[in-house]
């Protein structure tokens, strides 16, 4: 499904249409959408260097971490970002988003230095207008993807950094801007949904057609950290968690998928919802000393226990107690029974005709005790 | 120096000697934190790599404070702060003297900070960390902009990329409990890669017990053994005078 997603990005936008875009979310308690957003990226770089995908380069915002990282992390995928062709640019908006380093050196306070990073190619100084980043983004994607028809992606960490600077409103409408403009193939960005109101997450996912969201395997019980069962669910959500994807289709079908995810060393690994879930949950059924498994010994006798249902009789008549006559006769048969077989047995006589048979209704309900 | 349970839990999940590692304290009233801080100021400073540097923001107590402390757990800061070893920034004295508030305080704070850190990086030292003593009273100087706060701990981050440095941040969890989502504690601990919890017991106070600490190793990239080593410690903690016993839960004090 993860790859499903990453093909539906590669493949681009129609003529005429919006691009696709990805939403990427998490929360704290699972916090591992970064990883789900280096995947894509990954995805799509291999995609692109092979020719595969509509689109021609990849437009990187980066505002939560820095070049040097993403130069980092694609050189450990195996790409070589500083000789091949330049398919990749980062637009660096984490070094100094506000200026403050700029007006520093400036008034002589510090040096200027180079971040080191071969990726990046211009310094985005003011993140708040976002009107300027817009043009800045679009005019990178140019330079990579040609003159004419060629197109490029774009991908934003994490648009909870520009809600912090500027408003939901502002933040839309670059987005909007993006999806709709020609030359974009597909755009996907990250999201601590936990960071902002609901409304802002809500209208950010408006503006994407995929949903992926990273949500916990299993919710500790209570807010208390000190049992060690919950410590290891906590341990848990650090490694893997639940993969929702929401679709939203051209004619507006809406449709939900679900994986499981898992973070390892060499990366991330998809993989079906699967009965490794109970495997997990075996395993975290704390210690106990009692046998609360049944033998095979114990399951037969219980299968051959008779209930004392109605529908269970062998033939017999069905006795109602209805005064001392019968229930004189149900003691006789009663004392017979038990000095013939010698086994025990389970007798229910039913109390009168208003109770259906084999009914699980309280008998005593009318009571006022 | 010999490892306790708070260095091991620190050094498994990450490489020790990586660096650029952002750490993050949260305490609460009953349960304060400080004594950790005072333990990875000295873990720092007595390190083996006699050339590691520490630059301490103080917003919450004076220098001879910790000097004190320090010295009762076997080390003077006045001599580290004499070797250039720590550069100690009282921001009590600094507000008084410069008379800045706000956005204005913060960026020249920064730009300090970011002075120090490249006259040292120039001179050869290999690694510095930064210490905030602590996060809500730096929001207090930031007139309660916890924005401007987040700010200015966006680009000691950006020092963490640049020059390898070390970030290790105090904060409070209870001044944010009334607050839905209390955007600057949640947004700190996106931003840490560890994050120390001290909290009471669970079951109440108790006389042998002061408290417990949870430390939460996200970092994976630096993990290259390859083995799942665990990456959520709890335990215990008694502090005593001149020093701090962790141990795990039911285990005997020595």
């Amino acid at each position: 499904m993860a790859e499903w997603i990453c093909r539906t990005l590669r493949d681009g936008g129609l003529e005429g249409e919006h691009a696709p875009a990805l939403l990427i979310k998490d929360t704290i308690r699972c916090p591992l959408s970064s990883f789900v957003f280096d995947h894509v990226l990954s995805q799509l770089s291999s995609f692109i260097l092979s020719n595969k995908s509509q689109s021609k380069g990849i437009v990187l915002v980066a505002l939560s971490r820095s070049p040097l990282y993403y130069q980092q992390f694609l050189k450990s995928k195996g790409y070589d970002v500083v000789h091949s062709p330049c398919w990749i640019q980062v637009l660096d908006c984490y070094s100094d988003p506000l200026g403050w380093k700029s007006k520093l050196v400036e008034s002589g306070g510090i040096l200027n230095r180079d971040p080191g990073s071969s990726v990046t190619t211009s310094l985005c100084k003011n993140v708040r207008d976002l009107d300027n980043l817009f043009s800045s983004i679009i005019e990178i994607g140019k330079e990579l993807a040609g003159d004419g028809k060629g197109r490029f992606v774009v991908a934003i960490d994490s648009v909870s950094e520009m809600l912090r600077h500027t408003t939901v409103s502002s933040v839309a409408a670059l987005l909007s801007n993006l999806r709709s403009h020609d030359q974009v193939s597909c755009l996907f960005w990250l999201l601590h949904s936990d960071l902002h109101e609901t409304r802002a997450t809500a209208a950010l996912e408006y503006m994407s057609s995929m949903q992926a969201s990273v949500e916990p395997m299993a919710l500790p019980a209570d807010g208390q950290i000190g049992n060690s069962m919950n410590l290891s669910l906590m341990e848990q959500n650090f490694r893997r968690g639940k993969f929702c994807v929401r679709v939203k289709r051209r004619n507006g079908r809406v449709k939900m998928m679900f994986e499981e995810l898992c973070v390892e060393i060499s990366g991330i690994r998809f993989a079906p919802v699967s009965s490794e879930d109970n495997v997990i949950a075996q395993s975290l059924v704390p210690k106990v000393q009692f046998n609360l498994q049944l033998s095979e010994k114990e399951l037969n006798d219980r299968a051959k226990v008779v209930l004392p249902f109605e529908h269970q009789d062998n033939g017999k008549t069905t006795q109602i107690y209805d005064g001392r006559k019968s229930l004189i006769e149900g003691e006789t048969e009663i004392h017979e029974k038990v000095n013939s077989s010698g086994k025990g047995e389970i007798i229910y006589f039913r109390d009168s005709d208003d109770e259906m048979p084999d009914s699980d209704e309280d008998p005593d309900d009318d009571l006022d005790i | 120096m010999s490892l306790n349970l708070l260095d091991e839990a620190l050094d498994g999940g990450g490489g020790g000697g990586g660096g650029g590692r952002v750490i993050l304290i949260e305490d609460c009233v009953e349960t304060s934190g400080a004594f950790v801080v005072h333990h990875l100021l000295k873990r720092s400073l007595s390190n083996p790599h006699s050339s590691d540097v520490v630059v301490f923001l103080s917003f919450a107590n004076p220098f001879s404070h910790y000097e004190r402390i320090l010295r009762k757990m076997g080390c003077n800061l006045v001599i580290q702060r004499d070797n250039k070893r720590l550069l100690f920034f009282d921001m009590l004295m600094l507000k008084r003297d410069k008379g800045k508030k706000g956005e204005d305080l913060l960026l020249a704070l920064y730009g300090e900070v970011q002075k120090a850190v490249e006259v040292l990086s120039r001179e050869g030292i290999q690694h510095i960390t930064v210490i905030i003593d602590d996060i809500s009273l730096m929001e207090v100087d930031a007139n309660g902009s916890s924005n401007l706060v987040l700010d200015f701990l966006h680009y000691c981050h950006t020092l963490t990329a640049q020059f390898g440095c070390s970030l290790i941040t105090l904060n409070h969890e209870d001044v944010y409990s009334t607050v839905d989502r209390p955007a600057l504690l949640l947004q700190s601990e996106y931003l840490a890669d560890v994050v120390i919890k001290a909290e009471p017991l669970a079951t109440g106070l108790a006389a042998d017990v002061h408290g417990q600490l949870t430390v939460v190793n996200k970092g994976l990239r630096l993990d290259g053994s390859g083995n799942s080593s665990s990456r959520i410690h709890n335990f215990h903690f008694k502090i005593k005078e001149t020093s701090v016993d962790y141990f795990y839960p039911g285990s005997q004090l020595k």
